[in-house]
């Protein structure tokens, strides 16, 4: 292992956690623009139905995920504890701003780069590729998600769903 | 010197384009024979300043070419050169090839130096005559020319060690105050034989005792040649006073060359050095200046710094003075209007009610106003375009053997940034259809009895809320006929059908058509007018042609006045709400099921005056589960034209005109079949613009 690698892995990142299905997951805080409440957003048509629509940010308009949806979950009535975190992807040198929905945001944890492990390989039914690994914080496990590959505009619309 | 020069590069390459621009308009204007100074100022001034700023840049590459034409372009000025039409030629490819090397090095990629040899040559053959293009290094030439104290090679200088002199030059500090310049001597001394040149800056102080009016520097000198001694006597007459001077001739003396270990200073420190004293890099380092520090620094002088960030192409706007400060006035108001609705706000009583409504007027037009002008930011005048075609023009007459005219009307003509950029393509594209095909030979045109000279007439101006961009030639015109026959024989209409003038003449927008005989590199292998009205439709225009045989062809094209803002129709359809571009509405009726008709029991159609239009039920085709009216008579049709196809929207209701601000929704997701972009509504909530066009073809499949 080089020193490079190794200094990285001493490096700590932060991680907003959020709750989805009772399950917790982590994406990288540099990623997150903002948190807000969901409110009604304008349907894009004939999209697939994870893409819940546009919202007005500003000025700019960004599509909103759903990620129960995306992650082939049950779906939920929407609930004042809804919210709609803003992320920045980066794709092809271009970034997007895209919301995904999730139940409700949890916790920002400090994680050591060393100690994110990898993803287990789950067999061909389960795919992992958009998870950057598995960390786990008092006894319970934090999928981190790989913002980036998740939410890669071009794939948006042919996705093999990711079963978890 | 730790400035990162590369955070002006853009500005450079842009003053670069810029300059090229106005060298090419300039030569194109220049009339041959006829020396017109201030003409060939304007040509000279371009290319001096890119000159200047590849010098200083590093872009020796450029600067050397640049000198090159300077100098012709300088003997022009003084009138000690014809100005002919074979030198303007040169001229204009040179400048193609700096526009070449200048985009190569914007891009960071090699600059093709076969190509860079040759136009020099070219310019070399122009300027010194043939005899100039067998010198084997045009380079060393340049640099020659660019400073008259010519400082020949060692190499050549011992071949004359035996003739000669050698000279210790060490002035007083006072020297430069005396009004003596040691530049001007030296250059008297390159005249009498080869000079060679070193200087000692050991005296220099450090920098701050460093008096900018004092020279530190000594030289020492090597005339070789068979010069009498009084010549080199007389040109130190001057200074015989200020300086230590130690003059010997070199037959008396015959020994090894003393100052081949000397590093030689390059002719530029020299000539800078004694006026500033600290101008170079080199008079400031300390001393002694050791070889390997001259060499060091030759090639970081030679070669382009390579940058070390890659340049991304950012796009940017030059703005009128008077525009920004329209801007800052109307945003003043603003402010004051926002004050004064604060003040009414804070104790706000019944019977203030009035001075409300007329302050929520006045921020309603002060807004407008500062739409409109934050808009006209956008606007550049259509000249940008234009005046690339002149050069167009020029070129390809000449090629084709025409006599042809270009005018040019309303290039002062506003069109916001986006179009400037876009329609270029296709402009030149029609330009050359109609040098190629439109104008005709000179012979065939007398015979006509027309004008020897054809005209071409590139024409901009407003026309409600559009801008018009008109090409008019007085060429041959389209003929109807051998359109209808070429389109009958390519199986794209009936033999029978009867088309009505604008009918056949919309046939050669049809792919692959083309009525050229024969096939020319200018134009005619029919790829062309497809696209080209495609890219206007992508800019949200349209494009028209009006023909007369023997007359003249005029192609009109109309495009929006800016792609930021549009007019819009708000539409619902069950809980959505829809934008369709007011331009593409015809009209907007009620029908009932009655005046239906099915075709094979889908396509649903209803007749329309004498057309019969196909119908898209907006609710079905968007999937929209909320929509109220699903029979034809609870829900209204709005008749819409894309393309040339007319076709019926089916929606629940129509809202209300208003004007829209278009915002991409590509540029945090993705296209979307049928949308052109998205708006935000005035309660805040987004809503969707329709692509009519791509709503046709959505709802064939």
């Amino acid at each position: 292992m080089t020193t490079d690698t190794q200094a990285s892995n001493s490096q700590i990142e932060q991680f907003l956690t959020f709750q989805l299905a009772g399950e917790a997951y982590g994406v990288e805080i540099l990623k997150v623009q903002e948190i807000r409440g969901w409110e009604a957003v304008r349907v894009i048509p004939n999209t697939p139905a994870f893409i819940k629509g546009a919202l007005n940010l500003r000025g700019s308009i960004v599509p909103i995920i759903d990620l129960r949806e995306r992650f082939s979950m049950e779906k939920s009535e929407y609930s004042p504890m809804t919210v709609v975190i803003v992320l920045c992807v980066e794709h092809d040198e271009n970034s997007y701003v895209m919301g995904v929905v999730a139940d409700a945001v949890s916790d920002v944890l400090d994680v050591k780069v060393a100690d994110i492990k990898q993803t287990p390989n789950l067999g061909a039914k389960i795919n992992t590729r958009y998870m950057r690994g598995i960390y786990v914080h008092k006894q319970s496990m934090i999928m981190l998600l790989d913002v980036d590959k998740l939410l890669n505009p071009d794939e948006l619309e042919s996705i093999d769903s990711m079963v978890c | 010197m730790s400035i990162d020069m590369a955070q002006f590069h853009q500005v450079f390459f842009e003053e670069c384009f810029e300059g090229l621009e106005a060298m090419e308009s300039g030569l194109l204007n220049l009339d041959t024979g006829d020396i017109d100074s201030e003409a060939i100022n304007v040509i000279f001034r371009g290319a001096h300043s890119i000159k200047g700023g590849s010098g200083t840049f590093g872009f020796s590459n450029v600067a050397d070419f640049t000198h090159i034409m300077e100098t012709l372009l300088d003997e022009m000025r003084d009138g000690r050169r014809q100005v002919t039409q074979a030198a303007i030629d040169v001229l204009l490819g040179s400048v193609d090839c700096l526009r070449e090397m200048i985009t190569a090095i914007q891009q960071e990629q090699d600059v093709d130096e076969t190509r860079v040899a040759e136009q020099k040559s070219a310019l070399e053959v122009e300027l010194y005559g043939s005899e100039a293009s067998v010198e084997p290094s045009p380079v060393n030439h340049s640099i020659a020319m660019e400073t008259p104290v010519a400082m020949s090679e060692p190499a050549p200088a011992q071949q004359h060690e035996h003739q000669g002199y050698e000279i210790a030059f060490t002035p007083y500090l006072t020297l430069l105050q005396t009004g003596n310049d040691p530049v001007r001597m030296f250059r008297e001394l390159a005249e009498l034989g080869e000079l060679t040149a070193s200087v000692n800056v050991q005296d220099i102080p450090d920098f701050y005792e460093l008096n900018p009016e004092a020279c530190y520097l000594a030289w020492d000198l090597k005339v070789a040649g068979d010069i009498a001694e009084d010549e080199v006597n007389e040109i130190f007459d001057w200074v015989k006073g200020d300086c230590e001077l130690e003059i010997q001739s070199l037959a008396a003396k015959p020994v090894k060359d003393p100052v081949a270990h000397i590093p030689a200073i390059d002719a530029e420190t020299l000539s800078n050095t004694p006026e500033s004293g600290i101008s170079e890099p080199a008079a400031i380092s300390p001393p002694p200046v050791t070889e390997d520090a001259v060499n060091k620094m030759a090639p970081q002088k030679a070669e382009p710094e390579p940058a070390k960030t890659v340049t991304k192409s950012s796009s940017t706007i030059r703005v009128d003075t008077a525009k920004i400060d329209t801007l800052i006035n109307m945003v003043g108001e603003l402010v004051i209007t926002q004050s004064m609705l604060s003040l009414v706000g804070e104790h706000f009583a019944m019977n203030k009610e009035s001075q409300l409504k007329s302050g929520l007027a006045q921020l309603e037009r002060h807004t407008r106003e500062l739409q409109q002008s934050v808009m006209n930011i956008r606007m550049l005048p259509i000249s940008f375009v234009f005046s690339r075609f002149p050069r167009l023009v020029h070129d390809i007459s000449s090629k084709l053997g025409k006599k042809i005219e270009l005018k040019l009307v309303g290039e002062n003509t506003e069109v916001d940034k986006a179009v400037v950029e876009l329609i270029n393509d296709p402009l030149v594209h029609l330009i050359r259809n109609s040098l190629d095909h439109g104008i005709e030979m000179p012979a065939d045109r007398i015979a006509a009895g027309k004008p020897e000279t054809g005209t071409i007439e590139l024409r901009a101006y407003h026309r409600g809320g559009h801008i018009v961009i008109e090409i008019i030639d007085d060429g041959r015109g389209l003929n109807k006929d051998k359109i209808k026959a070429k389109a009958i024989e390519k199986g794209l209409i009936d033999k029978h059908s009867t088309l009505t003038d604008k009918q056949v003449f919309e046939l050669i927008f049809l792919p692959g058509f083309s009525t050229a005989e024969q096939l020319t590199d200018i134009s005619g292998r029919g790829v062309g007018m497809d696209v080209v009205r495609k890219n206007i439709q992508e800019l949200g225009g349209n494009i028209e042609i009006t023909s007369e045989l023997d007359k003249g062809t005029t192609i009109s094209i109309h495009l929006p006045l800016t792609l930021a803002i549009l007019d819009g129709q708000s539409v619902a359809v069950g809980d959505e709400i829809y934008i369709v571009p007011l331009v593409s509405i015809i009209e907007s009726i009620n029908i009932t099921e009655k005046m239906l008709n099915r075709v094979a029991g889908k396509g649903e159609t209803f007749r329309l005056r004498n057309e019969y239009i196909p119908i898209i039920r907006m609710h079905e085709i968007f999937n929209v589960q909320s929509a109220k009216a699903s029979q034809l008579a609870e829900g209204i049709i709005v008749v819409v034209e894309g393309q040339g196809m007319r076709c019926g929207l089916f929606v629940d209701d129509l809202l209300g005109q208003q004007q829209v601000v278009i915002k991409s929704l590509e540029a945090n997701y993705k296209r979307v079949e049928g949308i052109s972009g998205a708006t935000i509504l005035g309660d805040g909530s987004v809503a969707l613009i329709l692509d009519i066009p791509g709503l046709v073809r959505l709802s064939n499949r």
